[in-house]
C-alpha cells in the first residue's frame, strides 16, 4: 500500500510537465462545451450580476453570448467568473477563465508586462470625475479633494498622474476592491469625487438613490479604449475570439439586424454570402463553425443593437454614440471592421 | 540513532518532495517565459505610479517620509508594510487591554457586568471578521458628520474624513526632561529625591527651552486639513474591527487560564491571611499569564495576519499594496513570494517576542 502510494507519486510529479503542455485555449473550450468568461459583477451596464434574475447582464456580458452562440450555437453555454480589477489579469494569466470582457483598457504596460493580449476595441471610453452637485463645476475647483477609484485601474494611474501633473499638494486618492465599494463611501462623503471611466460613471449613478444631484464633470483626463483579452501567445484563440468581435461590427456596417437576418440569408451578393458563411471557409479557416456569424447575430445582434440594449435612449444609462468615437467609421467615429474576405 | 534504513527512506521523501518543488517552479518559470513574463524581482526597482492615501516610506537620504507616486515598487511594499505593522502593534496592545476588561467582567460577582462580558464575547467571536470591519466602516465611521459638519474640541476635529488631533512634538524643555530621565533611570531604587531630580530637571528644561511638548493645532480648510494628526476612517475601521473581535477570544483565553489555577492556590492563599485582591494579584494571577501566554499568541498571529483585510475598508495595508503592485506591473508570483515572506518574519517576530516572555514567566523546575 504504502509503496504503491510513493510509486505514484513519483510517476505523477515525473509527468506533470508534459501533462501542462501548452495547448489552444479553442480546443479546450470546445472539448469543455462551454465557455468560461470574467466579467465585471458589480458595474451596471457593462457587467452586473441582476439581484432579481440572479443573471449577468450587460455590454460586456454580451460579448461573452456572442462567443458561446458562434462556437456552440447557444449563447446561453457560458460560465460566467466575476473578476475584480486586481485579479483580472491573473485570472486570465492562469487560465481560470478561458477569455475576460471586463471594461478593460488596452495599455502598452498591460500588453507588454501582464502576459495578455487585447481583442478588437469594443468601447471607446474617457476618464471622468463625479461630483455631488455645489461641490464644484470644474476639475479645477477639486486642488484639496478627496478622490476614490478602484484599485488596480488604469483610473488610479491617470489620476495619480493628472494630480502629479497639475501640482496640487493637497489632492488625495483612496481606493478599493471595486466600484460598488468606491461609490458606497462616495455617496456617503468619504471623498469629494469619484473618478472613473464616463460610460462607469453613468452607469453608477444610475443606480443611486437621487441621480439628479450627482454631476459629471465635463472634462475628460485620459483616453480608455476597452476590450477583452486572452492569454499570451495563443494566436488561435485570440484569432477566433477578434472575429467575433468584427463580426458584429461588420453586420452593423452591412445593415444586418437580428430581425432581417433572414433575408440576407437569401442575399445573391458574394460579399454578404462569404461573410454569412454560405460561401468560402472563413469560419472554418478561424477554427469556427461555418455560419459562426449568423449564429452570433441571431443571438446578440450586431454591434449597434448591442450598444443601444445597454447605453441606447431607452436605458437608464444612455450614453448617446452619435458624434463619439463609438459611432461607425462611416459616420466619424472608429467603429470598423477589417473585411471578410 | 536511527536505523540505516529509516534514514534511506526520509532521505527519498525529502528528495522527492524538493524534486516537486524544484518541478514546479522550473513549470511556472518556463510558462511566465512563454508569455512573455520571464521570473525576474528587476521591477521592484520601477516607479511605482501610483498614490497611497497614507502611509510613511523609508527614503535613502531622506529617512521616513510620506509616500509619493513616484517611489518605487519596493517603496510602496514597504509603506504597506508599515501600514501593517503599525495596525497590528497598536492592535495587539489595545486587544490584550479590552480581553482583560472583558475576562474581568465574564468573571464578576457582578451579574450585570457577566452578562454583558458575555454577550459581547458570543457575539463577537461567532460572525465573521469581515462583516464586522464593513459594520465599522460603513455603518459606523462613514455615519459620523461630513466635513463641513465637522465636530471640533480643542484642537480635535471628527468627521467621517477621519479624527484629527492636534500633532504633540517634543520641544526644547524636552532637553531638561531627558537630562532627568536619563540620572532617573540606572537607579535600581528610586529614593524620593530622585523624583525631585527628575522634576527640576524638567522645570529647568522649561525654563531655559521652553515647554517640553508642543501642540500643533490642524487648520481647518475647505476639504481637509493642515497640519495635525489624521487617524483616517479606514484605518480606524480596521483597527477597531481588529481590537473587538480579537479581544473577544482573548478575553476567553484569559478567563480560562484564571480558571485554570487549582482552586487550593486561592484557598492557600487565604489560609496564609491574603486578601481576596492580593490573592489573585500575587499568587493567582502569575499562574495565569503563565497558562494563557502561549494561546495568546495564537491570537496575537491571528490579529496580524487579519490585518490584510485592510482591502476591504480601503487601508492601505502591505496585502492591498501587493494587490496593485501585483497588478500594474504583472509581477503576481514574484511579488506574492515576497509578502510571504514578509508576513512570515512578522509573524515568527511576533513569535519569538511572545516565546521570550513565555520562558521569563514559565515554571523553571529545579531538579
Amino acid at each position: 500500500m504504502n509503496r504503491k502510494w510513493l510509486l505514484g507519486l513519483i510517476l505523477v510529479l515525473l509527468g506533470l510537465p508534459g501533462a501542462l503542455a501548452q495547448q489552444s485555449r479553442l480546443d479546450v473550450v470546445k472539448g469543455r462545451g462551454r465557455l468560461v468568461c470574467g466579467v465585471n459583477a458589480v458595474l451596471p451596464g457593462f457587467g452586473f450580476l441582476d439581484q432579481k434574475t440572479g443573471k449577468y447582464t450587460g455590454f460586456d456580458v454580451e460579448f461573452c453570448r456572442a462567443v458561446a452562440a458562434a462556437l456552440f450555437g447557444d449563447p446561453d453555454k457560458v460560465d460566467y467568473v466575476p473578476l475584480d480589477a486586481r485579479v483580472r489579469f491573473q485570472a486570465v494569466q492562469n487560465g481560470e477563465v478561458d477569455v475576460a470582457f471586463r471594461n478593460t483598457t488596452v495599455t502598452a504596460n498591460r500588453d507588454g508586462a501582464l502576459g495578455v493580449d487585447f481583442l478588437p476595441v469594443t468601447f471607446y471610453d474617457g476618464q471622468g470625475v463625479m461630483v455631488k452637485k455645489g461641490r464644484a463645476n470644474s476639475l479645477r475647483e477639486l486642488q484639496d479633494a478627496t478622490f476614490c477609484t478602484t484599485q488596480g485601474t488604469t483610473n488610479e494611474k491617470n489620476i495619480t498622474d493628472y494630480i502629479r501633473t497639475q501640482r496640487w499638494r493637497g489632492a488625495k486618492v483612496l481606493t478599493f476592491e471595486d466600484g460598488a465599494k468606491v461609490m458606497n463611501a462616495f455617496l456617503q462623503g468619504r471623498c469629494d469625487a469619484f473618478t472613473a471611466d464616463k460610460s462607469q460613471l453613468v452607469g453608477y449613478r444610475a443606480t443611486a438613490p437621487r441621480p439628479e444631484e450627482l454631476i459629471i464633470l465635463k472634462e475628460t483626463i485620459s483616453k480608455e479604449p476597452l476590450a477583452g483579452f486572452v492569454r499570451e501567445n495563443d494566436s488561435r484563440w485570440r484569432d477566433a475570439l477578434s472575429w467575433i468581435v468584427y463580426a458584429t461590427i461588420q453586420a452593423e456596417e452591412y445593415g444586418i439586424t437580428q430581425k432581417n437576418l433572414d433575408q440576407f440569408l437569401k442575399s445573391e451578393v458574394p460579399e454578404i454570402r462569404r461573410f454569412l458563411g454560405l460561401e468560402g471557409t472563413l469560419g472554418q479557416d478561424l477554427g469556427l463553425p461555418r455560419d459562426f456569424v449568423v449564429r452570433v447575430i441571431r443571438a446578440v445582434g450586431n454591434y449597434g443593437e448591442i450598444y443601444d440594449r445597454f447605453f441606447g435612449a431607452k436605458s437608464p444609462f444612455y450614453i448617446p454614440r452619435t458624434g463619439t468615437l463609438n459611432a461607425l467609421q462611416r459616420y466619424g467615429g472608429l467603429m470598423y471592421s477589417p473585411p471578410f474576405r | 540513532m536511527p536505523r540505516p534504513r529509516d534514514l534511506l527512506v526520509q532521505g527519498l521523501v525529502l528528495g522527492l518532495v524538493a524534486w516537486g518543488l524544484f518541478l514546479l517552479l522550473a513549470e511556472a518559470r518556463s510558462r511566465m517565459a512563454a508569455q512573455g513574463i520571464p521570473f525576474s524581482f528587476a521591477f521592484l526597482s520601477q516607479e511605482a505610479g501610483f498614490s497611497l492615501s497614507e502611509g510613511l516610506t523609508y527614503a535613502p537620504g531622506e529617512g521616513l517620509r510620506p509616500f509619493y507616486p513616484s517611489d518605487t515598487y519596493l517603496q510602496a511594499l514597504l509603506a504597506g508594510f508599515l501600514n501593517t505593522l503599525k495596525v497590528a502593534l497598536l492592535g495587539i496592545l489595545l486587544a490584550t487591554v479590552l480581553g482583560l476588561l472583558v475576562a474581568a467582567g465574564r468573571l464578576s460577582a457582578n451579574p450585570l457586568a457577566r452578562g454583558l462580558a458575555m454577550g459581547y464575547v458570543e457575539s463577537i467571536r461567532n460572525t465573521p471578521l469581515l462583516l464586522q470591519l464593513f459594520v465599522w466602516y460603513f455603518a459606523v465611521l462613514l455615519k459620523l458628520p461630513p466635513w463641513e459638519k465637522a465636530l471640533s474640541w480643542g484642537g480635535i476635529i471628527l468627521s467621517q474624513r477621519g479624527l484629527v488631533l492636534p500633532q504633540v512634538g517634543l520641544g526644547g524643555g524636552a532637553l531638561g526632561l531627558a537630562l532627568g530621565l536619563l540620572a532617573w533611570f540606572p537607579l535600581r531604587q528610586r529614593p524620593r529625591w530622585a523624583w525631585g531630580a527628575l522634576a527640576l530637571g524638567l522645570l529647568m528644561g522649561w525654563a531655559l527651552f521652553g515647554p517640553p511638548l508642543v501642540l500643533s493645532a490642524p487648520e481647518k480648510g475647505a476639504f481637509g486639513t493642515r497640519g495635525g494628526l489624521l487617524l483616517s476612517p479606514e484605518f480606524a475601521a480596521l483597527l477597531l474591527g481588529l481590537i473587538v473581535y480579537t479581544a473577544a477570544f482573548i478575553a476567553e483565553v484569559f478567563r480560562g487560564a484564571i480558571l485554570a489555577v487549582p482552586k487550593g492556590q486561592w484557598e492557600a492563599a487565604y489560609a496564609l491571611g491574603l486578601e481576596g485582591r492580593d490573592a489573585f494579584r500575587l499568587i493567582v494571577l502569575p499562574q495565569a499569564v503563565r497558562i494563557a501566554v502561549p494561546p495568546l499568541a495564537n491570537q496575537y498571529l491571528n490579529l496580524a495576519k487579519n490585518t490584510s483585510l485592510g482591502v476591504a475598508v480601503g487601508y492601505p495595508d502591505l496585502f492591498s499594496v501587493y494587490s496593485t503592485v501585483a497588478n500594474q506591473s504583472g509581477r503576481s508570483l514574484e511579488a506574492i513570494l515576497l509578502v510571504m515572506a514578509v508576513y512570515l518574519t512578522l509573524s515568527l517576530g511576533i513569535s519569538a517576542a511572545v516565546n521570550t516572555y513565555n520562558r521569563r514567566v514559565a515554571l523553571r523546575w529545579r531538579l
